[in-house]
Parts: C-alpha cells; structure tokens; sequence
C-alpha cells in the first residue's frame, strides 16, 4: 500500500539494487529504475502502462456515438476530458458548433472533474508528504477535519458530474451534439449552496498549502497549455508554449512527436524534441491573466510570485484551480437557461476531426477519422501523462543528487515525492508503482 | 413480505403514512469497474440484489468508488460490499470479512481511482470516525480484470451462491 523500503543485493560487483515495493498514491501501475554510477545519476526510466493506447484498437469499427461512453471508460478519474476531447473531434469533422447554454453546460461538467480530481489529490495525495504522514489515512487520524474538507470538496464535484453526466464517475450523458439529458434550471440552482461553502473551503485550502514549507528547486520548465482568448481553458484554444510556439490544434502532431522508449509501453512525447511539462502549474503559467479577479486576489495573497518553477508548487496551482472551477460553475450556473433541446442533431459524413481539452492533469489530444457511415476508421490519443513522462523523469534527474546521500529508503521516498507533484494518472484500474535504484556500494 | 411498488418518479405515494418504513439502516454496495471483466462481480451482485430485495435495502452499484466509498457508507448501521478480490486461491471463491472488526487485507482487494481501494476506503472512514457499525465485505475471487474481457465462467457460477448469501444475511439482520 504505501512505499516500503526492502534492500538487495545485486550480482554486478559495486553495484546494488534499491527496490521499493509500492509507491503509494499515484494513479497507475509501473516503475521507476535509477541507476548511479560513481556518486552520478546515469539511468532514470520511468515505466509505465498505459491503457489509452488498447483504447485506440478498440475503437476501431464501433460507431461515432459509442466513443463517448468507450472512452469514458479510459479513465475513472478524468472521464469528462476524454469524453470532451472525443466529442470535438468528431463534432469537427460532422461541422457541428456547440455553443451557448450547451457549451456551457460542458464546462460546468468539466469543473466538477477538476473539483473532484484536484481535491483527492491535494487532501489526500499529496497533503501528506508536507505533513509527514506515510498516507491520507494516517493523516486522517490527526487531521479528521481537513480530511472531511477535502471529501466534501471533492463530494461537491461529484454532484455536478452526477446532476450534468448521470453519475459521478463514468458519466454517461455527454454525446456528439450535446447531452442526451439537460438539467431544468432549478436542477443547476439546487447545487448552489454546495457550490458555494466549497468556493470558501477552496479559498481556505489555497492558504493552507501556500503555507506548507516547500524544497528549493525550479527545474527550467516548457510549460504547454491551451490558451483561449478570454477564458481560463477547457474545451477551447489554441496550443501555447513557453517558448513562444502558438498553434493550432490541428497542428498538434507537426509539432509534437511521441516515440517509442524500450522500458516503457507508453509513449513519450516532446516538443521540438525536448521534454515540457502540462497541467495545472503550466495552465496557471500562461493563463493567470485569464483567472477572474478574485481568484488572482487570492494567489497573490499567498506571497508565491508568477510563473511558478517549482514542481512542488503544483499542489498551489491545483488548489487555485478548483476554486476557480468553482467560480466559474457559479457563474455559469447563475446565466443558465435550459437550452431548446439537449443536443444539435447531426448529419454523419466522413473526415478527419482533431479537439485537445485540458483535462485536470493537461492538454488531451484526440484524433479521429470516420467513414461515411459514422464509423471509427482511425484514433489517436495522446494523454497528458504520456506528455508528462519525459519531464517527470528530467526532474527526477535533477532532483536526486541532492538526496543521493540519504539511506535508500529516503532517497526512494523522495523519488516519490516528486513523482506524486505530477499526480500522474498512469492507468486506470491496477496500481502499483516500482521502483529500482542501482548505485554504487 | 415486500413493500408495495414505489410510484413514478418517486412522487409521495397516497399511502405514504401506513408504509413499512424502509430499512434505511442496511446498505448494499456493489464495487468494481464494469468493463474490466470479473472485476464487474461487485457490480452485478448488487444489480441482482436490487431486483430481489431493493424494495427493502438501499443497493448502490458504485463503479470505481475509490474514496467516495467512505461517503456512500455514512449513515447506515449495516453494509454489505461486494468487490473483486485476488488472493491466489481458485477463481469463483468467496471470501466473507468482518471490515468491522479490523482491517481487512489490502492486496487482494484491487485498488480502484486513486490508488485506494476498498480496504483503503474502510481504513480512512475507521481513522475518521465514521465507519458504520458493521461492514462485511464480500470479495469474489477473479480469473482475469482485463479491459473489455467478459466475465469469466467460474464467476459467473457463484454469482447466484453470493446474491443468495447476502440476501440471508440481510434478513438475519432484519429478524
């Protein structure tokens, strides 16, 4: 359940192993191997399995209207955003526009992802490791009150993923052209003073984090986001980066390029060949001016100055978000009015249809081709943890000289520390993380 | 003796005030990922348990509750869960665990999001104060978990043999 430190001997001569059985709180199964070679970081490989690529095959034959409740299934943390990146595409290549009280209703839907995912793990994912507790459970004991804040954060994004999708995971309402299902007005009203303690326990939980006592460390970062002309984004933008790069998302793979590594069965991808890094720390980089005024008022209150470097400051930037998720459900909820009818009808036709949203963990890119029937011919799926890997492991490069002369097991956990600032999401059902260290005895 | 049908949509039935009271206090909840094979039993035991006995007992089909699962159980006194479990031992076992007593083994029970699992999700309800009363857990043990994999004959065998065990412990509790 949690990382435990077991020590072995390897045969190679002035080499030994340091194998940690499971790293506890990260999302998926894998493993990590470091090898140090005289008092120097050579190897670090992350490994990890990645079901988004079994996806793609499966979707292969089954028709258009299935791909929402199939690639829904991809992910019980982050459903929504595979279900917005799919519909998109498709809605692209079948010439539909999803606007108004529909576009809206999808990012309402989205917010409660991002309350529901950022709040697990900013309460009980990462909260532990600055108050130096092994789990959420042993934290639990000492903190039963903040732990309950944090269930209820998150309980608040499952109500409009179960008002807005039909359930709080796996939702099972959003379709090409819309929902199948929209809320009445007093539906969308109801959740409101849920919605609105929550904004309060996220303004209180931006100051609780900015308070925890962080590691000096600011890795030189390429951060990648969407960006929208007004918005902070979900649905909508164009791919922007650190470096100035400005794009379309239709552009995404002359830019992007994923390849093979031999320990790893998910694919990395680079940007012009080089690791960067998405999510909430980068959606904050180059969106802040996008953030409504209270939100800023409240990051700026915290001290921590614009752009953050610090991989440890995710964990700031994920609790910034879930209050602006849910400003912005507030917002939106406040203008609703039900739309005409749930969804645009759609006329199939063949074509090509590419959508990138931002899901809690960063930009996810979908690519499809449909026949003239509506059937799947081709999909492509690049989910931001495959983008993460590279920098993940970068960090991890830069990180452990500096805990190179700590006993194993607290170099391993330290490994997991970092690891955990990126609450990657590796797969969705079977979890464990590995990890090897070999280095000079 | 079953409660008579519920009306549509829940509306408040003409007969409200001479109605048994429904035994709020026992839960059913069934776990798992219902596209991942025999990982789906939790799912579909509860599913059957819903027909037979859900005009009697709360059943919830809980897919990939992780956490929430300490949420789902506030407020009742009995809960009955039924998961996926892998403790090595032949496909179609079942395993009957007081969660109420102690801690029950976290590695056979597959975790779900988040890497929390059910044995995880009763530690932190134990540690916060508001695990129920009595919690049994159910665990069937699975052949195979993988994605899109139908649901393996050895369990589908004992599915009928678990329902029928919860609905006799449901009524020792109701007695």
């Amino acid at each position: 359940m949690e990382g435990t430190g077991q020590t072995k001997s390897e045969g190679e001569k002035n080499t030994r192993t340091i194998a940690v059985g499971t790293i506890a709180r990260v999302e998926g199964e894998g493993a990590l191997r470091v090898t140090v070679k005289d008092g120097r970081v050579q190897d670090v490989e992350l490994k990890i399995f990645e079901p988004p690529r079994f996806f793609e095959a499966f979707l292969q034959g089954r028709h258009y209207d299935e791909v929402p409740d199939i690639v829904a299934r991809i992910c019980g943390i982050c459903p929504v955003a595979y279900q917005m990146s799919a519909v998109h595409a498709i809605e692209q290549i079948f010439g539909l526009h999803v606007d108004g009280a529909l576009r809206d209703l999808r990012r309402v839907i989205y917010c409660g992802e991002w309350i529901e995912s950022h709040a697990l793990h900013v309460f009980m994912l990462q909260a532990p490791d600055f108050l130096g507790y092994e789990s959420g459970i042993a934290m639990a004991k000492d903190h039963a009150s903040l732990v309950t804040r944090g269930l209820r954060l998150k309980k608040a994004g499952n109500a409009i993923m179960t008002l807005l999708g039909g359930r709080s995971v796996h939702p099972v309402s959003v379709k090409v052209g819309g929902f199948s299902r929209v809320p009445f007005r007093r539906e969308l009203e109801g959740l409101r003073d849920e919605l609105l303690w929550a904004r309060d326990a996220a303004v209180e939980t931006v100051r609780w984090v900015a308070g925890f006592e962080y590691p000096e460390f600011t890795p030189d970062y390429t951060c990648v986001a969407l960006r929208h002309p007004d918005e902070y984004p979900f649905n909508k933008g164009r791919i922007v980066a650190g470096t100035g790069l400005d794009i379309s998302v239709d552009e995404f793979e002359r830019h992007f390029s994923e390849h093979q590594v031999s320990y790893s069965n998910a694919l990395h991808c680079t940007l012009q060949g080089a690791p960067y890094l998405v999510g909430p720390l980068a959606r904050v980089n180059l969106n802040h001016d996008r953030l409504p005024q209270a939100v800023m008022r409240v990051l700026a209150d915290t001290g921590l100055s614009l752009p953050l470097r610090n991989p440890f400051h995710g964990i700031v930037a994920r609790s910034i978000e879930i209050l602006y998720a849910l400003e912005e459900s507030l917002r939106l909820i406040d203008r609703y009015e039900s739309p005409s009818a749930p969804s645009l009808p759609v006329t199939v036709r063949a074509g090509t249809g590419i959508a990138c949203t931002e899901a809690p963990r960063g930009i996810l890119y979908h690519r499809y081709r449909v026949d003239g029937d509506g059937v799947i011919r081709e999909a492509k799926i690049v989910p931001p943890t495959s983008q993460n890997q590279g920098r993940i492991e970068q960090d991890l490069r830069l990180f452990l000289p500096r805990v190179l002369d700590r006993s194993n097991e607290e170099a391993a956990l330290a490994c997991e520390r970092v690891i955990r600032c990126y609450d990657p999401c590796i797969s969705c059902a079977t979890h464990f993380l590995k990890l090897d260290m070999t280095q000079d005895a | 003796m079953r409660d008579e049908l519920p009306d549509e949509r829940g509306k408040k039935r003409a007969s409200g005030e001479s109605r048994k009271p429904r035994s709020s206090r026992i839960r059913i909840i069934g776990l798992g990922n219902g596209m991942r094979g025999d990982d789906a039993v939790g799912l579909l035991v509860a599913h059957r348990l819903r027909q037979e006995i859900g005009d009697r007992v709360d059943v919830i089909e809980a897919e990939m509750a992780g956490v929430d699962l300490v949420e789902l159980m506030k407020g009742a006194n009995v809960v009955f869960l039924i998961d996926a479990a892998r403790s090595g031992q032949a496909p179609g076992t079942i395993h009957r665990l007081d969660g109420s007593a102690g801690s029950i083994s976290a590695p056979i029970f597959p975790r779900s999001s988040h890497a929390i699992g059910t044995a995880d999700a009763l530690e932190l309800a134990r540690a916060m104060g508001v695990l129920p009363a009595t919690v049994i857990v159910y665990g069937v043990e699975v052949e195979n978990t993988e994605v899109g994999r139908p649901l393996s004959s050895a369990v589908a065998k004992v599915l009928e043999q678990v329902v029928g065990r919860i609905v006799q412990d449901c009524e020792a509790c109701r007695a």
